[in-house]
């Protein structure tokens, strides 16, 4: 009933300070940076091999699989869920691209398979949370043995090696330096940002973690959404794949083990909230940077791969526990 | 009457701030020994701040609090609790799972070694506790078995059991029906004999002069004013809470009901909702009244789609229409209104304007893509409307007091083309202000030749308000009554089954 047309008027009334989740958004956005940067300034005092090109460019190009795994994951948590299948769904897109080219099918039908691959079973997985009623951890649990399975099944548990250069150029290729991964990781986290702040779907997926019920009285349709997320989640785990693939020359049933828990890491460190409804892809993205400059650092300074662990669970724990103190203060 | 006694607590001077809000300014309040201190102010005024301060929930900026005259230092829940002061809230804290002995000795059971509970003595405890407050509650019972006021008494046998005080009750009435209301009412009788000392905070003006002895009142964040219950009346107490005169409060206007919107015909669903016909004509205001339980939300829920009936049709504008999900309901022009605005109406993370336009989403977005702006320009002229209290369309709608929450959800639907209704309590839990709000907003939307279908359990309110009041008992329609016919007495017999 009510429709006005002309120009938008300014959002914030001037005089009355309030936050909104735009300005705590950034504020929070602001102190991952602020890890990342101090972080990244430590590492430079203590190796000053840290801060080359050819390092920093090595620590995104590394970080890019976990980042694109990340985005997925983004979007299941926004939502109020949570997906563990991740890992598997990476081992399995990748033996069937693997596959594909090695019986000497065309290579956009070996990526468009790998695709279709991920989105389907992650399309699966939302089925049986939206429609079957089960627990996300559930859902994506059984499905993180199921394709893990189907990968080993596929491949009677044997990698499969040795590309075309024309495929290979996903992981060797660079434009002005830039390596092909972080270009994909770069586009791959554009599109699905633009997708969550400017479309409709992008709102639902907050509003479904801010309050299903209310999203649902609002008329929209929970189950549809809900599906299409951990759809969304399948793909960027079929992109990791193929980066993947490329980056190893090689497909294996076994690989992306624990990819989920370091996408899952990478994501709240990035303010990512766990029960749904906040949080940005820039932070999951600069969550994932932090781990991978964490991970190169350590390599850099020779700490053992041992006590490599301690330290990523030690930053993740911190992470966390200083949003909730101050969310806790705020 | 409690004047001439030492208080049990003396509040004085408090203040405390959020960033760019100052919620308390310098408050004072005292509370004696046997006394029933009611609580009034609008959304807002600092009524559930003052009491979160004294129940070490929020820590003061300023100021000082005397427990017997003792200065008391707290910091946090725990102080408090130590110096005997319990609130009750709305929302219980029980764990329902457990028996009422279990949860009114919670984390202090009586044991028979360390870790063994000695359930013959917890039991036993608990029902002398019980017996004593007059409270006709089996202790073995399972809480979550337990109706809502039943539930509330076991909080307040939980208090007393833990030696409380001071015991703050946060509208305890609110989801009431009006038999355990005069039950909770025999109870505070009982504690006041026994020299607790009670804040009582309400929205309810008959509550105030039923058990309060005194009543003080806050108004953006500052003491009005403190008066036995004696020397004031209602229109004062209004005047002095809204600062403006409500010499009505309900301002109905009457139109002539147009063409029929809306029809049920034998809606059931299980053993909920029986057999329920009715119409809805465009320019009314139906009011729906009965007691906790006799089936009006239900009712509410099926023709807005959140719930399916099992039998029965439902007519829109003289056709059959299938409604099988609330997208259905909305695109039969059904807005909805939830009685729960936290867990039903809002996205409290969103901003105000997203909450708003969340229905409108797919209508406003061209090929799924979605401007902000455009959300903005949806919600800005509707929250100029209904005068909703923000600091811009983006702030989150969880920042919001609740009436101007309640606007929000009923900016989602004036957003759309809806013109049936369905309000579930609209007014519940909301101050005087923002209620006169929503009664001149249904007054316009009637005027527009809209149908509202308005379910209350304030009497006076579908008194007010209705042009046509149905009245529901058992899942089934007890009475149908016209604005002229209907009293509070009739209306009340026929919630209670007594007529029909």
């Amino acid at each position: 009933m009510t429709k006005i047309a002309g120009p938008v008027p300014p959002v914030r009334d001037p005089g009355r300070p309030s936050p909104t989740p735009g300005r705590f958004a950034s504020a929070r956005q602001f102190g991952t940076v602020i890890g990342l940067v101090a972080l990244s300034t430590g590492l430079w005092i203590l190796t000053p091999h840290f801060l080359t090109v050819s390092n920093l460019l090595n620590v995104v190009e590394q970080t890019s699989i976990n980042a694109i795994v990340a985005v997925g994951l983004t979007f299941v948590i926004l939502s109020g869920g949570i997906d563990l299948s991740v890992g598997s769904l990476v081992a399995l897109s990748g033996v069937v691209l693997g596959s594909l080219l090695h019986a000497g099918q065309p290579l956009a039908m070996a990526l468009a398979a790998a695709l279709v691959v991920g989105a389907a079973s992650g399309v699966a997985n939302g089925a049986l949370v939206s429609w079957g009623g089960l627990p996300p951890f559930i859902a994506t649990l059984g499905m993180m043995s199921i394709a893990r399975g189907a990968a080993l099944v596929f491949t009677e548990g044997r990698p499969v090696s040795g590309f075309e250069p024309a495929f290979r150029v996903l992981a060797t290729g660079r434009v002005a330096l830039i390596p092909a991964p972080v270009i994909v990781m770069v586009l791959t986290y554009i599109v699905a940002h633009l997708v969550l702040t400017r479309t409709t779907f992008g709102r639902y997926v907050y509003a479904i973690g801010g309050n299903e019920e209310a999203t649902r009285l609002s008329g929209v349709s929970i189950r549809f959404h809900k599906t299409m997320v951990y759809g969304v989640s399948g793909v960027t785990s079929a992109i990791a794949a193929i980066i993947l693939t490329a980056r190893l020359n090689s497909a294996q049933p076994i690989a992306g083990m624990m990819y989920e828990l370091d996408a899952i890491a990478a994501t709240v460190i990035g303010g990512t909230s766990l029960t749904g409804g906040e949080g940005t892809l820039g932070g999951t993205l600069v969550g994932a940077l932090i781990m991978g400059v964490l991970r190169n650092g350590l390599n850099l300074l020779g700490v053992s791969s041992f006590l490599q662990q301690i330290i990523i669970g030690a930053v993740i724990v911190v992470a966390v526990l200083v949003d909730t103190v101050l969310k806790r203060r705020r | 009457m409690t004047s001439s006694q030492a208080p049990v607590l003396e509040m004085r001077g408090i203040r405390k701030t959020f960033p760019g809000v100052v919620a308390l300014d310098g408050i004072d309040l005292d509370l004696c020994r046997g006394e029933v201190h009611m609580l009034l102010g609008e959304n807002g005024a600092g009524k559930s701040t003052l009491m979160k301060v004294l129940s070490g929930a929020h820590r003061m900026d300023a100021g000082e609090i005397r427990i017997d005259g003792r200065l008391a230092d707290i910091r946090e829940p725990g102080d408090a609790l130590a110096l005997g002061i319990r609130i009750i809230y709305q929302e219980l804290n029980l764990v329902p799972q457990l028996s009422a002995a279990e949860n009114i000795f919670l984390g202090r059971a009586p044991t028979r070694w360390p870790g063994v509970i000695d359930w013959r003595r917890l039991y036993a405890r608990a029902t002398h506790l019980l017996r004593d407050l007059g409270m006709q509650v089996d202790p073995r019972i399972q809480v979550g078995q337990l109706s809502l006021a039943h539930q509330q008494m076991v909080e307040i046998a939980r208090a007393l059991s833990e030696n409380a005080s001071i015991l703050v009750m946060d509208e305890p009435t609110s989801a009431l029906t009006s038999q355990e209301v005069t039950q909770l009412f025999a109870l505070i009788e009982r504690l006041v004999s026994r020299r607790v000392a009670i804040v009582y905070i309400t929205h309810r003006f008959d509550e105030v002069f039923r058990i309060g002895h005194r009543v003080t009142v806050l108004r953006d964040g500052k003491h009005v004013t403190t008066r036995a219950i004696g020397d004031v009346s209602v229109a004062e107490l209004v005047r002095l809470m809204a600062n403006r005169e409500l010499t009505d409060h309900f301002p109905k206007i009457r139109v002539e009901p147009g063409r029929e919107l809306l029809r049920a015909d034998r809606i059931g669903r299980g053993t909920r909702l029986r057999d329920i016909s009715f119409s809805l004509r465009a320019g009314e205001v139906v009011g729906i009244a009965g007691l906790l339980g006799a089936g009006r939300t239900e009712l509410a829920r099926a023709m807005a789609g959140a719930d399916r009936p099992d039998t029965g049709r439902l007519f829109i504008k003289g056709e059959v229409v299938s409604v099988r999900s609330p997208a259905d309901a909305i695109r039969c022009g059904i807005g909805f209104l939830p009685e729960e605005r936290k867990t039903q109406g809002l996205v409290g993370g969103l901003s105000v304007a997203r909450n708003i336009a969340l229905p409108h989403a797919s209508r406003i977005s061209r090929l799924g893509f979605l401007r902000s702006g455009t959300e903005t320009a949806l919600a800005r002229p509707l929250i100029d409307e209904l005068c909703i209290k923000t600091s811009g369309p983006a702030q989150p709608a969880v920042w919001l007091s609740g009436g101007n929450q309640q606007k929000v959800v009923l900016a989602k639907w004036l957003a759309g083309d809806a013109d049936i209704f369905i309000f579930d309590e609209p007014t519940r839990g909301i101050d005087v202000g923002a209620k006169v709000e929503i009664y001149h907003l249904m007054n316009r939307l009637t005027a527009r030749g809209a149908g509202i279908i308005m379910i209350s359990s304030e009497l006076p309110e579908i008194l007010g308000m209705s042009d046509r009041i149905l009245v529901m008992h058992q899942g089934r329609l007890q009475a149908e009554l016209s604005a002229a016919e209907a009293t509070e007495e009739r209306v009340l017999t026929a919630a209670l089954g007594l007529a029909s």
